[in-house]
């Protein structure tokens, strides 16, 4: 910043040949913000700004929402993200906004479908989440739904969307549906697809669903949301609005656009299922490591201590024979492995080959078609959940919240 | 109406935009390459809202678009990516592109900006998938060699086509555009066209800028005194713009009179509308019909002005359907129109009844769902008061024959906001002076009339050609700069005129038959018939071979020979005077493939044996 200027001074810029007027902003490097009274914004030095007076340069005017409060009421916990961010004039970097009245001004149509309420947990960018945070997360959840919420929408950065919607998936049993929802689109563009996104979100979350998912587009068009299973989600594009898309199994329902009608398939679980619970321990000494051909076996000497390794393996769920004795070595120790498989889609089988069959003898458990990152989570919660290393092998291996699919269907 | 444009205060200045030729798009790696749709490889549809600015206001213009939800629907090609999809964020500001943007800037003696920084214009008219186009603000400042100020040059990447309503094509989106905005200076319809033909001229001398029509549009600022500023969009035929001023300043100077004479009646606007619909129920008219709503509204005193012209084919009632329509209604009825369009003159009278209308008022009616007709009914009240000020500040689309309708209220600064994925481009001062001017294409037109001594219109069609490198090529390759401008030039517009597609013809090509010629092995009258082979595809060698067969000399002798013996007695008749026309006989037959000296010499040869021999 300068400190002969503050945003808003009105300025005139003298450049070598000619002269304009325009309001300061900010300088980054030498070189000043000046906003034009045609709205452009130009880089000029500093050098060449003189200060002709002030202007009031008036905070945005916020409009409060009016709620209904004869509807059913949707609690919303924000963690951050796009979905409602706003840009900021100053830096002309995108923020995100936080309060259920920035929500609700953002995708005004909300409010004819729910009485909000907003939790704000915390405001990260979600490459900055944490199993920390995702502790605070549940029980924030969990108050909500033992509070009378008919439906939770988590406002969530796209980022780790998946590994905190698996986390979730673990920690909570819930009669409502726990709703994920973020946006592809910064929400200050007309084109965003946080309005779509949001309003389907909440139309979910008034489902007759009883589960955690996320909700995002379908495709690249308006045209409707799917709603995914929160361990079987991943996103699969940097970019797209359809980055998420359910691995291994069908989607879970769908919410059509502008229309809003949710429909949801047969394996979805419904609302009213189970009581509200809540486990929230993790054990955060887990780790997931991508193996790739020709890796130091050393290497894995960096998780010495470690209570649980998640391997990304090749194919069937391999990693090179040099790897295995580090591995035997390790698991003797107490440390529990966990084979996926970098292909994403299909089942980890270690009985085909010797390598695989090596790998079972070292003590590697088969960690059947879930996703690399959702078997990370899921091995986290199980740590923190059983002292017993047997029992710890026995749950990896089997289904608790729909990771793990009884049979590849076709 | 024949008008005094400097009493009238006229001011007018002139946008003009400009697709580059670039390789690739302005903030994507696509070529600008213009597609038909039926090579479409899929399409896509969304829906676009206003945005609030960072300043948390809600532009005019925007929100006027925002009447109506519609569904947007694009075509895409294997041309197009998942940037013009909106689907990613945008790649790096195409350097090639800001170079000639420079460049131009630099022709016109302007301040670069020294660093760039990319905005947002808000657009939600579905033209630009991210609700937005992105422009750039390059240089400020500067004199066109005629003396008209020139007050800012940005780059911008260019809209999609629409295909129809709110159907658009995905190909010409992100194609890098220069808009040139002069300074407010021009002051009769005709400075107007000279400036921008001027403005052509720059343009088109940088070589680096596409061509064809819908490739440069001019946007036409007006205003008289008392009038109000009105930007007229997209006129695309540089003839046409002294029209549009023309009927511009028509337009506001009756609008300004309808003002008095409103004032001077002391006319008012009624504020409810009243509902109608029940006296139309057996109406011949379809659309009343079948009308679910029928909402009237009185104009008390407005009689006849509803319907006066304003420019040709256009009337203030024209002006009010148009703000109407913004709500998705088909248009309006005005009494000064009726009874027209199957309304009867009992069913005129039965309305002006309900309404308390007296002759001296003016009612207006709207047909459509009751929701759009509510809100047509808000817009033609509001656009009726405006009628007492005068003229609205407008942005306006040129109609044909230039007469023009109202699109939507003129933008403010508040649709502006910076495009945070770009980031900042400074123009080091290095950078600028380093770029070279190209010689304008009216210094180039002297030239070539002073040095290769061409008339000023072929001088000036070969200056526009886009074969002018070749042709400057050619002759510097020891071509004659007569037969170089023949070969690029006169020929091919020839065989352009007779259908051959000379368009396909590579300069290189030409170049080639060229040089056969200079080294006289084929012979220069089989130009035209070379041409015409290399558009059908073939190449310099086989074109030459197939329209000018070699013939050898003694091949040439004999024909010769034979069409002297034809003609004996002819020769004896008229003597050496006869070479001239056997001369052209020959030359037919041989097809241009001999060099005409040759024959000549040959055939004056033959001919003094014949008048030797009598």
């Amino acid at each position: 910043m300068s400190t002969t200027f503050e945003t808003g001074d009105l300025v005139r810029c003298t450049l070598q040949g000619c002269s304009c007027e325009g309001t300061y902003i900010t300088t980054r490097d030498g070189m000043a913000t000046v906003k034009l009274t045609s709205g452009y914004n130009i880089g000029v030095p500093e050098e060449s700004l003189s200060k002709t007076g002030s202007s009031e340069m008036a905070e945005p005017q916020e409009v409060e929402i009016a709620q209904d409060t004869t509807l059913p009421k949707i609690s919303i916990v924000s963690t951050g993200g796009t979905i409602a961010s706003k840009i900021d004039y100053r830096t002309g970097a995108v923020t995100s906004q936080f309060r259920a009245t920035d929500i609700l001004n953002a995708i005004p149509g909300l409010a004819s479908l729910a009485e909000f309420s907003a939790v704000q947990l915390c405001n990260i960018l979600s490459e900055n989440m944490t199993p920390a945070i995702w502790q605070q997360l549940a029980r924030a959840i969990y108050d909500e739904i033992r509070s009378g919420a008919q439906g939770i929408l988590v406002t969530h950065g796209t980022d780790t969307m998946a590994y905190s919607a698996a986390a979730m998936s673990f920690m909570i049993k819930t009669p409502v549906p726990v709703v994920f929802v973020g946006s592809q689109r910064s929400a200050d563009r007309p084109s965003s697809d946080n309005v779509m996104n949001g309003m389907c979100a909440a139309k979910t979350a008034l489902s007759d669903l009883g589960e955690v998912v996320v909700v995002m587009h379908g495709t690249t068009s308006d045209d409707f949301c799917a709603i995914h299973r929160g361990t079987r989600v991943r996103k699969m594009h940097t970019s797209r609005r359809d980055a998420f898309q359910t691995i291994g199994d069908g989607i879970i329902g769908s919410v059509t656009y502008p229309s809003l009608d949710v429909s949801l398939s047969s394996h979805a679980v419904k609302r009213g299922n189970c009581e509200p619970r809540l486990k929230d321990k993790l054990e955060e000494k887990c780790a997931i490591i991508w193996y790739y051909p020709g890796m130091d076996p050393a290497l894995l000497s960096a998780w010495n201590g470690y209570k649980g390794i998640v391997l990304a393996g090749t194919g069937l769920g391999h990693c090179g024979t040099d790897m295995i004795a580090r591995i035997r070595e390790m698991a003797a120790a107490g440390t529990i492995f966990v084979m996926t498989s970098q292909c994403l889609h299909g089942r980890v089988c270690d009985r085909v080959y010797d390598t695989g069959r090596d790998l079972l003898g070292a003590g590697v458990i088969e960690g059947e078609d879930m996703l690399p990152e959702v078997a990370l989570v899921k091995l986290m919660w199980v740590l923190g959940n059983t002292s017993s290393l047997a029992e710890a092998r026995l749950m990896m291996a089997q289904n608790l919240a729909g990771e793990i699919t009884r049979r590849s269907s076709v | 109406m024949t008008l005094d444009y400097q009493k009238l205060g006229l001011i007018a200045g002139i946008e003009i935009h400009q697709q580059l030729n670039t390789k690739e798009k302005l903030f994507c790696r696509c070529p600008t390459t213009i597609r038909e749709a039926e090579e479409s490889n899929g399409e896509f549809f969304r829906y676009l809202r206003a945005t609030k600015s960072e300043m948390g206001e809600l532009d005019r213009a925007a929100e006027e678009e925002m009447m109506q939800v519609r569904q947007f629907r694009y075509l895409t090609y294997d041309t197009t990516c998942l940037v013009e999809n909106d689907e990613e964020p945008p790649a790096p500001l195409n350097e090639e592109a800001l170079d000639i943007v420079l460049t131009i800037a630099k022709v016109c003696g302007m301040t670069p900006v020294p660093e760039i920084h990319t905005m947002r214009k808000l657009v939600i008219d579905g033209s630009n998938t991210s609700g937005f186009q992105r422009t750039a603000l390059v240089a400020m400042n500067g004199t066109l060699p005629g003396g008209a100020g020139i007050e800012t040059v940005c780059l911008e990447e260019e809209a999609a086509q629409r295909i129809e309503d709110t159907f658009f094509s995905l190909d010409r989106l992100g194609i890098p555009l220069i808009e040139i905005t002069t300074s407010p200076c021009m002051h009769t319809p005709e400075a107007v066209q000279e400036t921008a033909a001027q403005i052509g001229m720059i343009l088109r001398s940088t070589g680096k800028v596409k061509r064809g029509l819908g490739t440069i549009r001019q946007d036409i600022n007006i205003s008289i005194r008392e009038g109000a500023r009105v930007e007229i969009k997209g006129v695309q035929e540089l003839d046409l713009i002294a029209e549009v001023v023309r009927r511009e300043v028509c337009r506001q100077v009756s609008l300004l009179d309808i003002r008095d004479e409103l004032k001077k009646r002391g006319a008012s606007v009624e504020k409810n509308p009243v509902d109608v619909t029940s006296l139309f129920t057996g109406s011949k008219s379809r659309v009343l019909k079948s009308a679910p709503k029928i909402l009237a509204i009185r104009l008390n005193k407005f009689a006849g002005l509803v319907g006066r012209e304003i420019q040709p084919g256009r009337r203030l009632g024209s002006e009010m359907s148009d703000y109407a329509k913004k709500c998705g209604v088909g248009g309006l009825f005005h009494t000064d129109e009726l009874p027209a369009y199957g309304v009867t003159e009992d069913e005129v009278t039965n309305l002006k009844k309900a309404l308390d209308a007296t002759p001296d008022d003016c009612v207006i009616i709207v047909a459509d769902k009751p929701q759009r007709c509510q809100c047509a009914m808000q817009q033609i009240i509001r656009r009726a008061e405006m009628a007492f000020e005068g003229v609205p500040k407008e942005t306006r689309k040129m109609l044909e024959g230039g007469s023009t309708a109202y699109m939507r209220p003129l933008p403010g600064a508040a649709r502006m906001y910076p495009e945070t994925d770009v980031f900042q481009v400074r123009v080091t001062p290095e950078r600028f002076a380093s770029l070279e001017i190209p010689e304008m294409i009216d210094d180039t037109i002297a030239r070539y009339m002073q040095e290769f001594g061409l008339a000023r219109e072929v001088a000036r069609q070969m200056a526009y050609s886009e074969r002018r490198n070749a042709f400057e090529e050619a002759i510097n390759s020891g071509i004659k700069p007569a037969l170089a401008e023949r070969a690029f030039n006169s020929t091919l517009r020839e065989l352009s005129r007779e259908g051959t597609s000379v368009h396909r013809i590579d300069d290189e090509d030409i170049k080639q038959v060229l040089m056969l010629i200079n080294t006289g092995e084929v012979a220069k009258e089989a130009l035209s018939p070379i041409l015409t082979a290399l558009a059908e595809g073939k190449t310099p060698t086989e074109a030459c071979e197939c329209a000018a067969p070699k013939v050898s000399e003694e091949e040439l002798a004999s024909i010769i020979n034979r069409i002297v013996a034809e003609r004996a007695d002819f020769i004896k008749e008229r003597g050496n005077a006869a070479t001239g026309p056997i001369m052209g006989v020959v030359m037919k037959e041989v097809r241009g493939s001999v060099d005409g000296k040759i024959v000549n010499q040959i055939l004056r040869e033959a001919i003094s044996h014949v008048l030797k021999n009598t």
